[in-house]
């Protein structure tokens, strides 16, 4: 299983802040992930389209070539906007 | 902690004169501190019903805590100086109140004051926070400003 976790916009769009997930054969990247959880279309389409996504795994900011495996806490979100 | 996330306010004053209590090296604290503006939010109704009534942070817990200590630890290794402090507060926030914080301590002012700007660059490109903006025409993310990357970039250059 991994932790998936989504905030801000995005979080909105998709109604859910966060799912737990076994990770399908063949998702082994967060773009493959991103791409998996967008092919569930209607609302999920937001992970496609919301521009500039980001991700981190395990807390820390990646690219969409990052590994992922079973027990990560994988987020989404758009570009970050604090301070 | 050097790095705090917090839905307090914070005295300004107060974090100055910690950084430098009890102490006779210090010669410069650089300081900032960041507000909460009533604008006009981009993309939002007309006229007054399209004025930031109030912003709501929301941010992503842990992580927020970890890409701000890593700032901090990346500013360090980049300029010699000695107390840093980081407050970013969290939760609805009103025009006029205080947002972030960020101070540096060193022996001279030019350490201090590039640190607390490569700090405040960078948290605003790394650091999770999100900005919704509440009108009386309803509410809106605040989106990603261009100018902001470009101003962490001018670190990397430099560096």
């Amino acid at each position: 299983m991994v932790k998936i976790l989504f905030f801000a916009g995005l979080r909105e769009a998709l109604g859910t802040g966060s799912e737990s997930l076994a990770l399908p054969a063949g998702i082994g990247t967060v773009g493959s992930l991103r791409d998996h959880l967008a092919a569930r279309g209607e609302a999920w389409s937001a992970l496609a389209t919301t521009k500039n996504l980001r991700a981190a795994v395990n807390q820390q900011m990646v690219g969409p070539d990052a590994a992922i495996k079973a027990g990560d806490e994988i987020a989404f979100f758009p570009p970050v906007t604090g301070g | 902690m050097s790095v705090s996330v917090q839905e307090a306010d914070f005295d300004a004053g107060a974090e100055i004169a910690a950084l430098s209590a009890g102490r006779d090296d210090v010669g410069a604290v650089a300081s900032f501190v960041g507000l909460v503006r009533a604008d006009k939010a981009a993309g939002v109704g007309a006229g007054d019903t399209a004025m930031v009534q109030a912003m709501t942070l929301e941010h992503y817990p842990g992580m927020t805590e970890k890409a701000l200590e890593a700032i901090v630890t990346e500013a360090r290794g980049r300029w010699e100086i000695y107390g840093v402090r980081v407050i970013h507060r969290v939760g609805k926030l009103l025009p006029g109140d205080r947002i972030v914080f960020v101070a540096v301590s060193s022996t001279h002012r030019g350490e201090a004051f590039a640190a607390c700007e490569f700090i405040m660059d960078y948290l605003k490109t790394r650091a999770p926070f999100w900005k919704k903006e509440d009108t009386a025409a309803g509410g809106r993310w605040v989106d990603a400003r261009e100018s902001d990357d470009h101003a962490a970039g001018r670190w990397e250059a430099g560096k």
